[in-house]
């Protein structure tokens, strides 16, 4: 018990009551949201490979800002913006053609560390673009990410069964009249911002286990797209609020417990889910 | 068959995609309340043609009336069931929320699900067969359920025709059996008008009235007794095939046993048959007329 006493840091009340701590908390719930509702869809569609590309096609925009002295975060959002609406113009399908988004990708991430490397600040801020610093989100941020779930919300509930229509069967909505066309390209944007918003928490290269992974572990538990969505959410805000409150206690990078959270959680589902069809 | 009785009309419809033609010249009628089929080889443009009745591939002539208006005016009206339906689908929806979404898909907009709609839902997936599934997610269901999942998503919004792409295939017997007989069930109780893309005819052939088939890079229609003719067939599939009749009536579509092996199937692909000079086409259709006598004469003038 002691050695465990010892590894905890003596000042992690101190840590929990700083304001960066504040705003982590309140990142965390907004991207928990948006990262929670978007990956169903994104699960739905058979477009999670487009969603991982999509958060590094944002890469080379990321360090272009720091090198160009503008926000990281429009930065990010720009190119991944860019990169959503040629996937989504390309069509469904295209989000799952993986050799071609997965050569863009590797493209892109080589492009972001060629813009990093031409200046030094870029260079600093590229391990927090890469694995994130939900510790350093500012309070102007936390407005616009909530601003994002507020559109995020609003859109979703105009567009939910024609774009829950096209992810089912995209040929039987679109003969019955659902423009399949836009519902993807605006899958696509949205998306883009899902993942501008919460590339803070954990960075590009662990997007996945926010957007991706809380939804895949949401579906084995639940039987309706609303009640998935809801629970998707529950876990990313237990995985970054687990990952705050651990990270202050332990010396380890909240990104990293973040991810094993999620991962965890998705490891239990899956085993259990298991478990209970062969028994 | 006149115009006001009949569900599909095409006149001198063709199409090409990527500056291919896929066919040409489709002249036929298909009647209010029948249960037809449109049969050709692979890639003879059997789909497409379902998709032009839509209204989702433009003609490049000619003209398509679907229920009265130009195809993809009334789509609402019409059920459609694609070739295995949802079949990538990895999410948690339930067969009922799917079979729903045939109700409210389209809609924009917040409308919560009202008890009559649940119980059209039901109604539907009762009269698939699927009625003790609905709570299913779809993920979990066999290719055939799926399939019957997809017919009661098609049916639940009451449409006058319904269409649907490939029914039985990937279907084990039993199953196709089961599809067949909704089929049949849905054109006798409501004289719904029904049209399925098949390759095999087989299992269909007691529900059926006629048939477009895609023989020559040209659709036509015919009634059943019409199509089922061997050397029609035989040229129709390149391989042979024999029409056998029980002492019940019923007819059956056969391969013999083996190819033999110095024959050259007398087959065209669609690409070529689609060249072919338009009276050839014509005099193909005066012969149709002329009962089965003319059919020989169709294997030889089209080579």
């Amino acid at each position: 018990m002691s050695s465990l006493e010892s590894l905890i840091q003596s000042n992690w009340i101190d840590i929990l009551s700083a304001p960066f701590m504040r705003n982590a908390f309140a990142a965390g719930l907004c991207i928990a949201i948006a990262a929670g509702v978007m990956g169903y869809f994104t699960i739905a569609r058979n477009s999670t490979f487009a969603a991982h590309a999509l958060a590094h096609i944002g890469l080379p925009g990321a360090t272009g800002a720091v090198l160009l002295g503008l926000p990281v975060s429009l930065g990010l959002g720009v190119f991944a913006l860019g990169g959503a609406l040629v996937i989504g113009a390309l069509g469904k399908r295209a989000s799952q053609r993986e050799i071609a988004t997965g050569t863009v990708l590797a493209f892109a991430s080589g492009l972001g560390l060629f813009f990093a490397r031409l200046s030094s600040s870029a260079s600093q801020q590229m391990q927090a673009i890469l694995f994130g610093s939900i510790l350093t989100v500012t309070d102007d941020q936390i407005i616009g990410f909530a601003l994002f779930d507020v559109v995020l919300l609003t859109l979703l509930s105009v567009i939910y069964r024609p774009l829950l229509f096209s992810s089912l069967d995209e040929q039987v909505a679109q003969a019955k009249g659902v423009p399949v066309g836009l519902m993807n390209v605006l899958f696509m944007a949205i998306m883009a911002g899902v993942i501008t918003v919460a590339v803070p928490a954990v960075g590009t290269l662990l997007i996945f286990a926010l957007v991706v992974t809380p939804s895949a572990t949401a579906n084995i538990i639940t039987h309706s797209p609303m009640a998935s969505m809801v629970c998707a959410s529950v876990i990313c805000l237990v995985s970054i609020w687990g990952g705050l409150l651990l990270s202050a206690l332990f010396p380890a990078p909240p990104s990293f417990i973040i991810v094993t959270i999620s991962t965890l959680l998705w490891l239990v589902a899956k085993a259990t889910h298991k478990a209970r069809l062969h028994s | 068959m006149s115009k006001d009785t009949a569900a599909i009309v095409f006149h001198d419809a063709s199409v090409s995609l990527a500056g291919r033609t896929i066919w040409s010249r489709g002249n036929f009628e298909i009647p209010t309340g029948s249960v037809s089929a449109i049969v050709g080889t692979n890639g003879a443009g059997k789909t497409t043609m379902m998709k032009v009745e839509l209204g989702l591939i433009p003609l490049k002539t000619g003209t398509v009336k679907v229920l009265g208006a130009d195809a993809g005016t009334h789509n609402n009206r019409i059920g459609y069931v694609p070739q295995n339906y949802a079949g990538d689908i990895d999410s948690n929806l339930t067969a009922g929320q799917s079979v729903l979404l045939g109700l409210n898909g389209t809609r924009f907009g917040i409308h919560p699900i009202t008890s009559k709609q649940r119980e059209r839902a039901y109604q539907a997936m009762e009269f698939t067969g699927m009625a003790d599934k609905v709570d299913v997610p779809l993920s979990e269901l066999s290719g055939g359920m799926r399939q019957r999942v997809a017919i009661a998503q098609a049916l639940v919004g009451k449409p006058d025709l319904l269409m649907l792409d490939e029914p039985l295939a990937n279907l084990d017997l039993a199953s196709q059996r089961e599809t067949v007989h909704v089929l049949a069930r849905l054109n006798r109780e409501f004289g719904m008008t029904i049209q399925v893309v098949a390759h095999d005819l087989n299992m269909l052939l007691p529900i059926l009235n006629g048939a477009v088939y895609l023989l020559d890079g040209h659709p036509h229609y015919a009634r059943m007794n019409e199509v089922l003719d061997a050397d029609l067939l035989t040229h129709l599939y390149g391989t042979t095939v024999q029409v056998v009749t029980t002492p019940q009536g019923d007819m059956f579509v056969t391969p013999t046993p083996d190819e033999p092996q110095d024959t050259t199937p007398d087959t065209h692909s669609p690409a070529e048959a689609a060249r072919f000079h338009n009276h050839v086409h014509d005099d193909l259709r005066r012969d149709n007329t002329s009962d089965s006598s003319g059919r020989n004469g169709t294997g030889s003038s089209i080579q």
